[in-house]
């Protein structure tokens, strides 16, 4: 792979803070995006904008057919089988609020449980207590372990007849630590149990294949995956998204109404209440044409070396503790310098033009069970370089003068 | 006089062309910080709005208003002793009435991004609020 080609992609990677050149290593908030992505929506606005599946008129029905091509685009590209299982959403947030409203109508009463994970994002927790209190539910937790793997073990004796859906992510956001989402997926449906993921980590970073995981909903986002902010997906099985009740009212979500009654439009549109966000839709195509060309076998082998060189240097600088040491990791390194406050950290690594995350990365409760403040946090694309942990690694050095 | 106090810090930071050197000397401000007594360190005392957790805590002595702080971060604590340094000793009225402009001037906001600028603000607001308190109770 030639990074060099794939950095020239992005335009953003030439610019300088503090008169340095950025290095970017907040991926796993929002990564860069490539010009392709970029100028597929400027041309959009330029060429096309119109809006879609109402006028007769010419543009609207190009801009109708560019909209459906990427829903199709989509389910190819996660391997889902049919078009009306993708839902465009404004992101994952927005994906797992939709289920956690829809589906808890349709299926929680009082008494029944929700089951999270102790590593999930504050998105896929807070909409679920939501839903408890709505619903009178009660939430539970699979616990883990210091080095921030899931406690698969516990996972059994969670189960009961009480639980009506798990929600877990696919990687952590906060120790990179990648699930065995495959095998919750089967104990759970072993019970007759849904499962949702939250893939925003995940989609980008691995190939995802939403048939043979056999996952009943999973979420992602496109600013995640190199493509628009407010936009995301929401995938889900017919067989559920069927049974549930609309999110939002609106145009488009209706077939027919009066005041007396409103019937519901099908799959998918039941689910997309408004005018959609059709030019980051035709963005998001463009993020995933970049992703399919640039080979996720390949983004997925180059994130590894950078994360095995980035977890080698630290731990060869000494004086600095990796949070977060499970067996399968994505490309996310947590970390925190010895007797150094992460906020402090972050403050002197930020004049280096790095540009790294500091504190609980809405993930409190992981904060809590380690004990920690929070952490300094590496996440890498497919675009970063060994040197760029270089210069990580020199504004640590500096760190370690001023604080310890 | 508090815009006395602000305008030494301001000539003091002025000292520094090197932003390492305003940080360092951030870190020596804080190592001077009057430390706020343990039984202070509470819930209610702690500023939220900033990364690090910053606890304050007011008193009045004399019709003048002294405050002590502490910081787990090491730049807040410094930001922290700065303000207690332009703030303590005087009226509840002079805090009230203050200008704030020596923040900006101290260049501290463009050395602190919007979160770490948010701490600051919530620590002023604090201030602030400790001084109305005292002067209503006055």
């Amino acid at each position: 792979m030639d990074i060099k080609a794939i950095r020239e992609q992005f335009p953003i990677l030439k610019t300088t803070v503090y008169n340095k050149p950025l290095v970017y290593l907040d991926n796993a908030a929002t990564n860069q995006k490539p010009l392709a992505v970029i100028n597929a929506i400027d041309a959009y606005y330029k060429n096309e904008n119109s809006n879609i599946h109402r006028g007769v008129h010419y543009l609207s029905q190009l801009a109708t057919e560019a909209y459906e091509n990427v829903r199709n685009q989509v389910r190819d590209f996660i391997h889902a089988k049919y078009s009306h299982e993708i839902i465009f959403t404004r992101g994952t947030t927005e994906a797992i609020n939709l289920v956690a409203y829809s589906f808890s109508k349709a299926f929680i009463k009082p008494g029944d449980e929700i089951i999270v994970s102790a590593m999930e994002h504050h998105s896929n927790i807070v909409p679920w207590q939501i839903a408890c209190e709505e619903r009178g539910a009660t939430l539970k937790v699979i616990p883990m372990n210091n080095d921030g793997e899931l406690l698969i073990d516990t996972l059994p004796e969670l189960i009961s007849e009480k639980v009506k859906i798990i929600a877990v992510t696919q990687v952590s956001n906060a120790l990179g630590t990648v699930n065995p989402i495959k095998e919750i997926i089967e104990l759970a449906h072993k019970h007759n149990i849904p499962v949702l993921i939250d893939g925003a980590q995940g989609v980008a970073h691995q190939e995802v294949d939403v048939v043979k995981l056999d996952c009943d909903f999973y979420c992602f986002s496109g600013h995640k995956m190199y493509g628009p902010m407010g936009i995301g997906i929401l995938y889900g099985k017919e067989e559920w998204l069927n049974q549930m009740p609309p999110y939002q009212g609106g145009g488009e979500m209706i077939k027919e109404v009066t005041f007396e009654k409103t019937t519901y439009n099908e799959l998918p549109y039941k689910f997309e209440a408004g005018t959609p966000n059709v030019a980051d839709v035709i963005g998001l195509s463009a993020a995933i044409d970049f992703l399919t060309n640039t080979g996720l076998k390949n983004i997925q082998a180059a994130e590894h070396e950078l994360l095995s060189y980035c977890e080698q240097q630290l731990l060869a600088e000494g004086g600095i503790t990796i949070i977060g040491k499970a067996d399968q990791k994505a490309g996310v390194v947590s970390f925190l310098i010895d007797k150094v406050h992460p906020y402090d950290a972050g403050t002197i690594i930020d004049r280096f033009g790095v540009a790294v995350r500091t504190g609980h990365h809405c993930a409190q409760p992981v904060m809590d069970f380690l004990n920690i403040p929070g952490t300094i946090r590496a996440s890498f694309s497919v675009y970063n370089t060994k040197e760029e942990i270089d210069i990580l690694l020199e504004a640590i050095r500096q760190v370690k003068k001023m604080f310890c | 006089m508090i815009q006395e106090k602000a305008d030494q810090l301001i000539n003091e930071f002025g000292l520094f062309e090197d932003w390492m050197d305003k940080y360092n000397y951030l870190i020596e401000l804080g190592k001077g910080l009057p430390i706020i007594d343990e039984r202070y360190k509470t819930e209610e005392n702690l500023i939220v709005g900033c990364q690090s957790r910053v606890w304050l805590y007011a008193e009045m002595k004399n019709g003048l208003v002294t405050f002590t702080a502490d910081s787990d971060a090491i730049i807040t604590k410094g930001i922290a002793a700065l303000l207690q340094r332009v703030f303590t000793d005087e009226t509840p009225d002079a805090i009230i009435n203050a200008d704030l402009g020596f923040i900006e001037e101290l260049g501290l906001k463009e050395h602190l991004s919007p979160t770490r600028s948010n701490g600051l603000v919530s620590m002023i607001k604090q201030i602030r609020f400790y001084a109305i308190a005292f002067k209503a109770k006055s």
